[in-house]
């Protein structure tokens, strides 16, 4: 049952092979086994579990159930939830219960879904590796000692291990398709404004993003369908109609212009994934597709712009976490500068504080213009770059990471190696477009991700190509042996 | 050495609004600590701020009465500091796009002139919370109520030459915002505050000297104290060969002097950046215009109304529409004052006089505001009346008004329960007045034998004595036309 794709779960819930309450206990079962050496999960919530599971089953009984209801998820514990202990992966807000509900999590609590637990992440989802947690890192399934990728690594694996069918993620520079693509699931960050930020506790405000993490592409499409919307609690989220999702999907993809960059595939590609991507494209050209070169010359600097502008954002949206109101205070604090300077040290970790160093130096009196200034003006050009491709073409298409999952402990101390793992996704986030990751491959039994990229709002298009993809491939039904 | 002072002010206005500029929270005066404080006010983790569009319209509102631009886009900004009663680190203002820039007012100088103060700008921003340091030992206790309340944060250029003239400045952009009805103007309940940049120097120079902020200035009276004390303390410092340092001071009226706060070496970079959270405000010139058609007029054009249509003075009417209150009270007490359907010279004279003298002395003993007086419109309407016509004298009349202010009824309850009514019988006051030039004969000799001129101050004694005899109710000049006859015989 566990390694049904939501889709087929939504389906035999709704014709009572399984109740909500036995897949929840089941799913659950399997959480509280594998959790101990995966460390997905920070916090599992059984009791709420089971209580929304039983409310589904009423309404499933009633036959008054959507496609979602009692489908389990695992929510990225960057999402406030009412009650539940929302830690953001960092020690500063370990005793955190969150007064109130992400909008995120409203949405899908009120389509029927039940939360397992919340999953581990890199330290307020600042990392790659999913190293920086103050939870610990998570194995990744595939190779117990590699890393399942970040931030959202937590929500990967607990998809990729079919503890959950699926997971709420965050996507700030590739949060959410970099693990898809190491763990081999399914990852979509939506448009900047699809889906609201109210309750994702904020890293990076202006590129922050949620977004669905399955198995599938439908499958991302049935909780795209619930997930996203203008929300009128957050002013970025865009008052724009929701499309179907799934209704889309099996549209033809004959005719798809693909725009390959050539940015994205030079020597800095490991060559086997390069021929993976390729093989992967071939598949799309055998539907119907065409594919041109294109170029994206500034892209080469996203990592630079990258690393301006989201710790300057993140240097001022995590001033909050200052041990006044909540969260992590010092013992014995001796004036308020002491109180200050070490519930912060102790509070945060060494990636949050290296961050919050850099935006605070980028943001000041005499830096601003050179660093902070600069960056938003590249920005714009690799938002003009990738418009001015879109014209030409409906999606980009190239790989999601540069290489396969790394090894535990690898770059930890190489800051800049662990930052360019996401080369080929922050881009995107800067020019706040939609983009997918959809397994494409195995290297040396290694999941390999291929990125679609689309022009915004054009998530309907991204699934429904990713979704034919999936139809003539079997890369999404490859799973990590030992989660039987 | 003749020095030249400079000033600038920065007034932080609150805003009017039900709720805050981000959050859905009240904004009322002295709630409970930290019940009207929501998840976005407390800067809970995820919370993101919507703005209250009401303050758009009421800052453009503002723009408009100032003759300033009011640009088709404006950002907010955050201003990154820490303190206790900042719950997000940050305050969420305007840095390089204010929502208002250039505007100009005139004020009225002693001399009655008038000079034109720029406004270099004014933007909205978020009001902090507050820090309570008594009743918690020795801790401290926060108050968010306050956090995300609304403001518009006025700033004046360099342009005020005096302490008078700052005050001046700021009576009228206080009496502009109470005006547009934006600003309850309450300067004790914080929602009206002022700091004041001031700095000298020698005559003709023009390069500006440092200055110094003051802070906390929070009535008028304290507002030109605090910059006179500061032109002294500057003045000193320059003449005994030292420097002014350029510091942030705090104004203590109670020891009314001025001490140092944080020198600029201790100033923060407050890291200024748009805030991602924020789109930026767009203004179009139709929304613009709807504003402008529906602004209220203005305490310039309400002052040349009311002198004109009252007929009073330019110095009267200046003090009547001072404050909006003042300008709503006195029009609806002139009315009701008028017994015939036009306004009348006399009527108007009169109640312009009650308001600016007797009424607003009993609202200064009880420190009330207009709005809390126990004598109304109405009352005051009818108490001037019966001046008018003659029922009363203007002496009997504050008696009666001591007597309304104490809640013993409307001016004719009280002139009938008390038998105030003048008296204006002729027979009634000749008989008085006979009686008086009877008992007073040395008084009479010595008026009789006194020349023309000294005989008018003579005069007084024996009107005196007739208004004693009548307890007041004379008409006093029934009495004073019928002395000069009488004492005029042989």
């Amino acid at each position: 049952m566990h390694n049904k794709t939501l889709a087929e779960l939504s389906r035999s819930l709704r014709n009572k092979e399984i109740s909500s309450e036995e897949l929840t206990r089941l799913l659950l079962d399997r959480c509280n086994k594998f959790n101990k050496s995966l460390n997905c999960f920070i916090s599992l919530t059984e009791d709420k579990a089971l209580s929304l599971a039983m409310e589904a089953d009423v309404k499933i009984k009633a036959n008054n159930a959507g496609p979602l209801t009692g489908i389990p998820i695992a929510h990225k514990d960057i999402f406030c939830t009412h009650g539940i202990r929302t830690t953001c992966g960092s020690k500063i807000l370990d005793n955190f219960i969150s007064p109130y509900d992400a909008t995120v999590v409203k949405q899908l609590e009120s389509a029927g879904m039940v939360m397992l637990g919340k999953t581990n992440m890199d330290e307020f989802a600042m990392g790659s590796s999913n190293e920086t947690s103050f939870y610990g890192p998570v194995e990744n399934p595939w190779d117990k000692e590699r890393v399942p990728g970040g931030s959202s690594g937590g929500s990967a694996v607990a998809v990729a291990a079919r503890l959950a069918p699926a997971a709420t993620g965050t996507d700030t520079g590739g949060s959410i398709r970099q693990p898809a693509s190491l763990c081999g699931i399914t990852g979509l960050k939506p448009t900047y404004g699809r889906v609201s930020r109210y309750g994702m506790i904020a890293f990076a405000s202006s590129l922050d993003q949620g977004g669905p993490m399955t198995r599938t592409a439908e499958d991302a499409a049935m909780i795209l369908n619930a997930m996203a919307g203008f929300d009128e609690r957050d002013s970025t989220s865009v008052d724009r109609e929701v499309e179907d999702y799934i209704a889309a999907l099996e549209q033809p993809i004959e005719g798809l212009k693909i725009g390959l960059p050539k940015e994205y595939f030079d020597e800095r590609l490991n060559p086997d994934i390069s021929q993976i991507v390729h093989d992967g494209i071939s598949e799309l050209e055998k539907l119907g597709a065409t594919v041109t070169e294109i170029s994206l010359p500034s892209s080469t600097l996203s990592i630079p712009v990258y690393y301006v502008v989201a710790p300057a954002e993140c240097s001022s949206n995590l001033a909050r976490f200052d041990g006044v109101r909540y969260g992590y205070r010092c013992e014995d604090p001796k004036d308020l500068n002491d109180l200050y300077c070490r519930s912060r040290g102790e509070g945060f970790g060494r990636e949050v504080k290296r961050r919050v160093m850099i935006g605070t130096y980028v943001l000041s009196a005499g830096y601003y213009d050179a660093y902070y200034l600069k960056a938003q003006k590249i920005r714009r050009l690799i938002r003009d770059e990738f418009q001015q491709a879109l014209k030409d073409v409906d999606v980009i298409i190239g790989p999601t990471t540069p290489g396969t999952a790394f090894r535990l402990n690898e770059l930890m101390d190489d800051p800049i190696s662990m930052y360019l793992s996401d080369i080929y996704t922050v881009s995107v986030n800067l020019a706040g477009l939609p983009a997918i990751s959809v397994p494409a491959g195995l290297l040396n039994g290694l999941p390999v991700g291929m990125q679609i990229i689309g022009d915004y709002f054009a998530e309907a298009r991204l699934l429904n190509v990713a979704h034919r993809f999936q139809q003539v491939t079997d890369w999404h039904q490859k799973k990590p042996t030992g989660y039987e | 050495m003749d020095w030249e002072v400079v000033i600038g002010l920065e007034i932080h206005a609150q805003l009017a609004t039900r709720s805050k500029i981000f959050s859905g929270a009240a904004t009322t005066y002295g709630a409970e600590a930290n019940t009207q404080a929501c998840a976005v006010d407390l800067g809970l983790p995820g919370v993101l701020p919507v703005l209250n569009e009401e303050v758009v319209r009421m800052a453009i509102m503002f723009g408009l009465a100032i003759n300033a631009e009011i640009p088709p886009r404006s950002v907010f900004a955050r201003k990154n500091y820490f303190y206790p009663d900042l719950p997000k680190g940050y305050q969420i203002s305007q840095y390089e796009l204010p929502i208002v820039s250039h505007g100009q007012i005139d004020i009225t100088l002693e001399d009655g002139t008038t000079k034109t103060i720029g406004v270099t700008r004014a933007h909205l921003e978020e009001d902090a919370g507050k820090s309570v340091h008594e009743g918690f030992g020795n801790l401290t206790g926060i108050d968010l109520n306050r956090a995300g309340t609304p403001l518009i944060e006025i700033v004046s250029e360099p342009d005020l030459r005096s302490a008078k003239e700052a005050g001046a400045y700021m009576k009228k952009i206080h009496a502009i915002v109470t005006y547009l009805g934006i600003c309850d103007g309450n300067m004790q309940e914080g929602s009206f505050r002022c700091d004041a940049n001031v700095s000298i120097r020698p005559q003709g120079d023009s390069e500006l000297g440092t200055r110094t902020e003051l802070k906390n200035l929070n009535s008028f009276r304290f507002v030109e104290a605090a910059i006179r004390h500061e032109i002294e303390r500057q003045t000193d410092e320059l003449e005994s060969g030292g420097k002014v340092v350029q510091e942030t001071r705090l104004y203590d009226p109670v020891k009314d002097e001025t001490r140092s706060m944080r020198s600029k070496e201790e100033a923060n970079d407050y890291r200024y950046f748009p805030d991602p959270d924020l789109l930026p405000i767009e203004i179009s010139p139709d929304f613009i215009n709807e504003i402008k058609t529906s602004l209220p007029e203005l305490p310039d054009a309400r002052q040349k109304r009311i002198m004109k249509e009252y007929k009073l003075s330019e110095y009267d009417s200046s003090v009547i529409t001072s404050s909006r209150d003042m300008a709503d009270f006195y029009e609806s007490t002139a009315k009701a004052a008028c017994s015939v359907a036009s306004l009348d010279v006399k009527s108007s004279k009169l109640t312009a006089n009650w308001i600016m003298g007797e009424f607003s002395a009993a609202l200064n003993r009880n420190s009330l505001d207009i709005k809390d007086s126990p004598v109304n419109d109405e009352m005051l309407g009818e108490l001037i009346k019966r001046i008018d016509d003659n029922t009363i004298s203007n002496k009997i009349a504050k008696e009666v008004f001591d007597a309304m202010w104490n809640g013993e009824g409307t001016a004719d309850e009280i002139i009938e329960k008390k038998g105030l009514k003048q008296v204006t019988d002729s027979g009634a006051i000749e008989k008085l007045v006979d009686g008086v030039i009877a008992d007073s004969t040395p008084q009479v000799e010595q008026y009789r034998n006194s020349p023309v001129e000294k005989q008018g101050k003579l005069i007084g004694y024996f009107v005196g004595q007739v208004m004693k005899k009548s307890r007041g109710k004379a008409n006093p000049k029934q009495v004073n036309e019928l002395l000069r006859k009488k004492l005029a015989k042989d």
